[in-house]
């Protein structure tokens, strides 16, 4: 098996291709140790500055750079906001923003930490891409997508080891479909991925068709896909480590709107509360988001669907 | 890409009449932007001869090198005093003086804040506190290019309230971004308030080198004090600079000079008239539009 390829290496090798590549970083150096020495003066680290980084971030582009600049994604997303839909967004410079630890990866750190609101406010900023790889391949195979991408950008971050066997090659705006049954449409993104193929394995296992649908890009959003997966399903489901607004949820929401379709919708989500510090296996399960619990609130969801028909 | 020449350091002795010709016009233009929906007329004559002399003695930058990586940037900062760089701009021919007679006009894009799509203008602004992070970025490039130009950032007092200011200022420092200038227009009034009676900002030369800046004071409605300030950049090696530039809000017109109550004002064609006619030594101007003028 070969080894896999860090971020820090898929990083270095861009840097080493790409003279524009600049790396920037708020004292956030666990995913990026080695860049200092690969990158000497291209990489900056600005001590704990996120809205100075961004700005700065901002100013190199305008020099022709391309910055991957990187935060803990709660405080990259929102004590630098406004830095990022002021100079990045409305300029549309290619900034690209990665954020460490969104969703639940965040564990025990609580709510300060909880970047769980960052695709909400990273989507409303016009011309913002927003990428959120399923694990760590998925991120690597994408970083030269992102980087080559002339539009800002911002990236949930993952180290996570892979969470299926991806099916598609990545492309900006491309969801990846890992089965197409008709029956449950289940659609989700990052991390949670590997906890929706759980799930689908226990429908199986009872029955239950599903169509599972990996996002990884959620700004631009596969309209079609979207589309594909709604308009057969008896059932659609949204899986994500997001508050119920504003993210995924939403987006099926309008897509649906816009194409005159009103189907059934469960949002397996975070709703309007923080989650419950704790470590990562514990979180997925008080939460209800572990692939065992999500299967039964789907099965929850199918019966109470019978029981009233 | 030819490479700009070195800028000049300038004879301190020098005549500066073209200069004050200069100011006076560009003062005249910011007066006539403030007819028919107003500006922000305060900052904009305090900040006047500093943009006159930056754009005319100090930055090697021209219409003709506007693309030139080698040229010194300029970035406003606290972009509400945007007229004074509209009118240096024009007067020095980066676009048709006529072209300020846009102000306002949804044909052209000549408004309260300043765009980067009017030649000369290098980023917009208008929320505080941004553009030392975004001169940071641009010092940070030339820097690793090997480059010899400079980023020159034009800061209000009142923007200096502004946490990331204050944050960026500890970055360029640990960066040691010698090529970059802080110019600070310091007028001692924000929007409503004198900066000393709200949030005081004094003593300000030692907040910027406690910060790990150079810094000098001048009285930034003098030549003769700017020629020497800028030609002595940087002030310390491997240190940016702060310029502290006494200012007086409302410069030229007494009318208008040192007041709260002429932040942002909108006059009419009359009253506009009698303003300029003041700035070229007439009497005071008769201000009906007093009341509706604060905002």
């Amino acid at each position: 098996m070969r080894a896999r390829t860090t971020y820090e290496q898929a990083l270095a090798a861009l840097a080493a291709e790409r003279d524009d590549l600049v790396v920037l970083t708020a004292e956030n150096r666990a995913h990026v140790r080695g860049l200092p020495e690969a990158l000497g003066a291209r990489f900056v680290d600005v001590g704990i500055c996120e809205q100075t980084m961004v700005g700065a971030a901002a100013g190199l582009a305008l020099r022709g750079r391309t910055p991957v600049v990187h935060g803990l994604a709660t405080f990259l997303t929102l004590r630098a906001f406004e830095f990022i839909r002021t100079d990045v967004g409305l300029p549309r410079l290619p900034v690209k923003l990665v954020g460490f630890v969104p969703g639940l990866l965040s564990e025990a750190n609580g709510p300060t930490h909880q970047a769980i609101d960052d695709v909400a406010v990273m989507r409303a900023i016009p011309g913002m891409q927003v990428f959120c790889p399923a694990d760590l391949d998925e991120l690597v195979e994408a970083l030269p997508h992102i980087v080559a991408s002339r539009a800002p950008a911002y990236v949930r971050y993952t180290a996570a080891p892979p969470a299926v066997a991806h099916v598609e090659p990545f492309a900006i705006g491309k969801a990846e479909v890992l089965s197409h049954d008709e029956g449950v449409s289940l659609l989700t993104y990052g991390p949670l991925l590997r906890e929706a193929e759980g799930a689908r394995g226990v429908l199986a296992a009872r029955g239950v068709p599903v169509h599972l649908v990996n996002l990884r890009t959620l700004e631009p959003m596969d309209e079609e896909s979207i589309v594909d997966a709604v308009r057969p399903a008896e059932l659609v489901v949204t899986l994500e480590d997001h508050f119920h607004r504003g993210g995924l949820h939403t987006i099926v929401a309008e897509t649906c709107l816009k194409h005159h379709l009103a189907p059934r919708v469960l949002g397996l989500d975070l709703g309007t509360s923080f989650f419950r510090p704790a470590l990562l296996p514990d979180v997925l399960e008080h939460e209800g988001l572990a692939g065992a619990r999500v299967a039964e609130r789907i099965l929850d969801a199918l019966c109470h669907r019978e029981a009233n028909a | 890409m030819n490479a700009l020449p070195v800028p000049f350091p300038t004879a301190v002795t020098e005549d500066h009449r073209d200069l004050e010709a200069l100011a006076l016009r560009v003062r005249e233009h910011c007066l006539r932007m403030a007819a028919g929906g107003g500006c922000f007329i305060g900052a904009s004559l305090s900040c006047a001869d500093l943009l006159v002399h930056l754009y005319s003695r100090v930055l090697n930058v021209r219409p003709e090198t506007l693309d030139d990586p080698g040229r010194d940037y300029l970035l406003l900062s606290k972009g509400h005093d945007v007229p004074a760089l509209y009118a240096t701009l024009a007067e020095r021919g980066f676009f048709p003086v006529g072209r300020l007679r846009n102000h306002l006009k949804t044909t052209d894009s000549i408004y309260w804040h300043p765009n980067c799509s009017v030649p000369g203008v290098e980023f917009h602004s208008g929320s505080l506190g941004h553009l030392l992070a975004v001169g940071i970025g641009i010092a940070l490039d030339i820097r690793l290019r090997g480059g010899r130009n400079r980023v020159f950032v034009v800061l209000g007092d009142g923007e200096l309230d502004e946490g990331s200011v204050w944050e960026s200022c500890l970055v360029a420092a640990a960066q040691r971004l010698d090529n970059m200038v802080a110019v600070v227009d310091r007028n001692g009034l924000q929007a409503n308030c004198r900066t000393e009676e709200l949030v005081p900002l004094e003593p300000l030369p030692a907040k910027f080198r406690a910060f790990g800046w150079a810094c000098r004071t001048v009285d930034g409605h003098a030549f003769a004090d700017l020629d020497e300030a800028f030609a002595g950049l940087p002030g310390v090696s491997g240190r940016p600079t702060a310029i502290v530039a006494r200012t007086v809000r409302g410069k030229g017109v007494p009318s208008l000079e040192d007041r709260a109550d002429r932040w942002f004002a909108s006059f009419t064609d009359f009253e506009v008239e009698a303003l300029v006619r003041e700035l070229h030594g007439g009497g005071p101007a008769t201000l009906v539009s007093e009341g509706k003028v604060v905002r």
